[in-house]
């Protein structure tokens, strides 16, 4: 067990705690370079998809995780940034500059969806920031001058200083990856400062951030804002690495996904962002595995516990047919959210550190070190 | 003129008049305490102040200036400060950064500026951090300050709560209840606190309490309510003999 002993105001500021965390993160940032040279083309387009969701799930964090306003809309955010940078790019606009204008775009959107959403709370802001998204998508698939409406646009290969970055290659994965570590620095960055800590009173309790001299309303489109900038960042990315955009993929199901990103990976540390975009970019190809081989092994456990060849066949169809039913992917993901909210509530990232400490303290643990407690009872709150 | 004062203040909740005309002024380095029964209009003069409520008539002057329509979030940049009877702090944080929220009053540092964590900003953190270490050190936070609120007693969370009020360098501090739920060593603690508060940081103190026996040590002058009227007002052994204070507590 290390002991931090703190003589400078520095030690509270400073990003890395202790000299293991540069070494860690050193050792990763290390591994994540060399990875193209490395790992399988299938699995580099992975990571490729794992930085981008990483990126939409920090914005998801800063807004869900710090700030406590639940978003189901950030789809819609990343379909901006990405038809922005579609739009712009068939008029020769250089990617720098459609890179930051897609982020301001949707910045300056996410701030307009912040104004109604001040009234809402919980439940009520879940479903606004829905029926933003519904908007979003029929103006995507009715706008046809400038969206090309549900026949969807062409991305062209991307262009960095007249040098072409086709989006299989290393260089487009080093291009998300620094976005990734700019965002998660910038973000560590307003944690440590003022506007990330009434992001965190307004979560914890508005009245308070209030008589404290927080401008609650102000703080909250505020948040709102960067989450969108951010995610739409991420929309010129994930329009890049796709090459073609059309409406029916920014759907509601998007949304959710980047909700099991954070809900998965743990709200509480930009940790889960990464954790959980992992995961969730890692289920799907798991869960065709499943699709595809799953019947055939039962079929065969089946037949060796002495079930007739015709009585096999049957069940691999049935299975099989299971497996393919439309919306399952839905239902699977719904009880993932479900048990990881019932099991899991810190997420991956939680479960990181239990076993951490399991290890620091041994034979120390004591199960009840990560259970919330709730000493008392708000009886009187000023809402 | 007086540093604080409220004129015919009300607040009516349809039919009930949780204020009814009430006025009072607060001199500087004064303590002022507000006593009263159950739903006499207390803890409700002081959301008025702190704009939780708006006021439906009267007016409120703090320096010889109009308050009565700042937005709540400038009453505590003008150096208004306060606790909450039942404790509002933030809950998943730890103490240090619920004291730094306090500080939040004094950030002059720009979003862009913090996105970039220029050293600008690190200087500001450092002026906030030697603050709160300082609050610290006078409410003997020390065994506490990287813990979070969540797993804390209730009594040292009351200090915390006061603690976050005094971050803010106010000039006026509202307590609202501060010995509610606290044992008797813990009260002596906080009468002593409220004591040095004004002679060391000469911080201007109105309160909201039950207990006499802290009133009674720690007040120049005591106001006494009922149905949201003041009874009486004066030193604290004057209001206690008060005969409509008698039978306000006693039943005439």
């Amino acid at each position: 067990m290390r002991f931090l002993f703190k003589t400078d105001y520095e030690d509270d500021i400073k990003l890395f705690p202790h000299s293991g965390y540069v070494v860690s993160y050193g050792i990763l940032l290390a591994l994540l370079l060399i990875a193209p040279y490395v790992l399988s083309s299938y699995l580099m387009s992975q990571l490729v998809f794992v930085c981008i969701y990483a990126i939409v799930g920090v914005a998801l964090l800063i807004l869900t995780g710090f700030t406590g306003q639940a978003s189901l809309g950030h789809a819609a955010f990343l379909a901006i940034g990405a038809y922005t940078a579609a739009y712009l790019q068939k008029y020769n606009v250089p990617f720098p500059v459609y890179f930051l204008a897609a982020g301001l775009l949707t910045g300056i959107i996410g701030a307009m969806v912040g104004f109604p959403a001040l009234r809402l709370t919980g439940i009520y802001l879940v479903i606004a920031t829905i029926s933003f998204a519904l908007i979003v998508e029929e103006i995507l698939a009715r706008w046809e001058s400038v969206t090309n409406g549900n026949e969807g646009m062409r991305v062209k290969t991307l262009s960095l200083l007249g040098v072409a970055v086709p989006r299989d290659s290393p260089t487009f994965y080093y291009l998300c990856l620094a976005v990734l570590v700019l965002t998660i620095v910038g973000t560590l960055n307003l944690l440590r400062s003022p506007t990330g800590r009434a992001f965190v009173a307004i979560r914890d309790s508005e009245t308070a951030a209030r008589s404290m001299g927080v401008n609650v309303a102000l703080y909250k489109v505020k948040s709102f804002a960067i989450s969108a900038a951010i995610t739409g960042f991420a929309g010129v990315l994930f329009a890049h690495k796709l090459s073609f955009i059309s409406p029916e993929m920014f759907t509601l199901q998007l949304s959710i996904e980047f909700i099991i990103v954070i809900l998965i990976g743990g709200t509480f540390s930009l940790h889960g962002a990464v954790l959980g975009a992992i995961f969730i970019v890692m289920i799907d190809p798991f869960l065709t595995y499943l699709k595809d081989d799953m019947p055939g092994i039962i079929a065969g456990i089946a037949a060796t516990f002495g079930a007739s060849p015709a009585t096999a066949g049957n069940i691999q169809s049935n299975v099989a047919a299971f497996a393919s039913l439309n919306g399952l992917k839905g239902a699977i993901y719904g009880i993932i959210i479900v048990l990881f909210v019932l099991f899991e509530p810190l997420g991956l990232y939680g479960r990181w550190l239990k076993i951490k400490l399991f290890f620091q303290l041994f034979p120390l643990y004591k199960r009840a070190t990560f259970k919330r407690q709730k000493i008392y009872v708000k009886s009187e709150r000023n809402r | 003129m007086s540093y604080f004062r409220a004129e015919n203040l009300s607040l009516h909740f349809g039919g009930l008049k949780a204020v009814d005309a009430v006025s009072f002024a607060v001199e500087k380095g004064e303590i002022l305490s507000i006593i009263g029964p159950n739903g006499a209009g207390k803890s409700s003069i002081f959301n008025l102040i702190s704009r939780i409520y708006r006021p439906t008539s009267g007016r409120i002057f703090f320096e010889d200036q109009d308050i009565t329509e700042e937005p709540p979030y400038d009453i505590a940049k003008l150096g208004i400060a306060r606790t909450f009877q039942n404790i509002e702090l933030f809950e998943n944080a730890t103490v240090l950064s619920n004291l730094l929220v306090g500080r939040h009053r004094h950030s002059t540092t720009q979003l862009w500026q913090e996105l970039l964590f220029l050293p600008s900003v690190r200087a500001n953190e450092k002026v906030h951090r030697r603050r709160v270490e300082q609050v610290i050190e006078f409410l003997d936070l020390e065994p506490y300050r990287d813990k979070l609120i969540s797993g804390l007693p209730y009594g040292v969370r009351k200090v915390i709560e006061l603690a976050r009020a005094l971050c803010s360098e106010p000039k006026l501090i509202l307590l609202d209840e501060p010995s509610s739920g606290l044992n008797v060593e813990e009260t002596d603690d906080m009468s002593f606190w409220i004591r040095d508060m004004r002679s060391e940081l000469g911080v201007t103190v109105l309160m909201v309490e039950h207990d006499m026996s802290l009133v009674n040590r720690v007040s120049d002058r005591v106001i006494a309510l009922n149905y949201g009227r003041v009874l009486a007002m004066g030193s604290p052994a004057e209001v206690q003999q008060h005969p409509d204070v008698v039978a306000a507590y006693l039943g005439a």
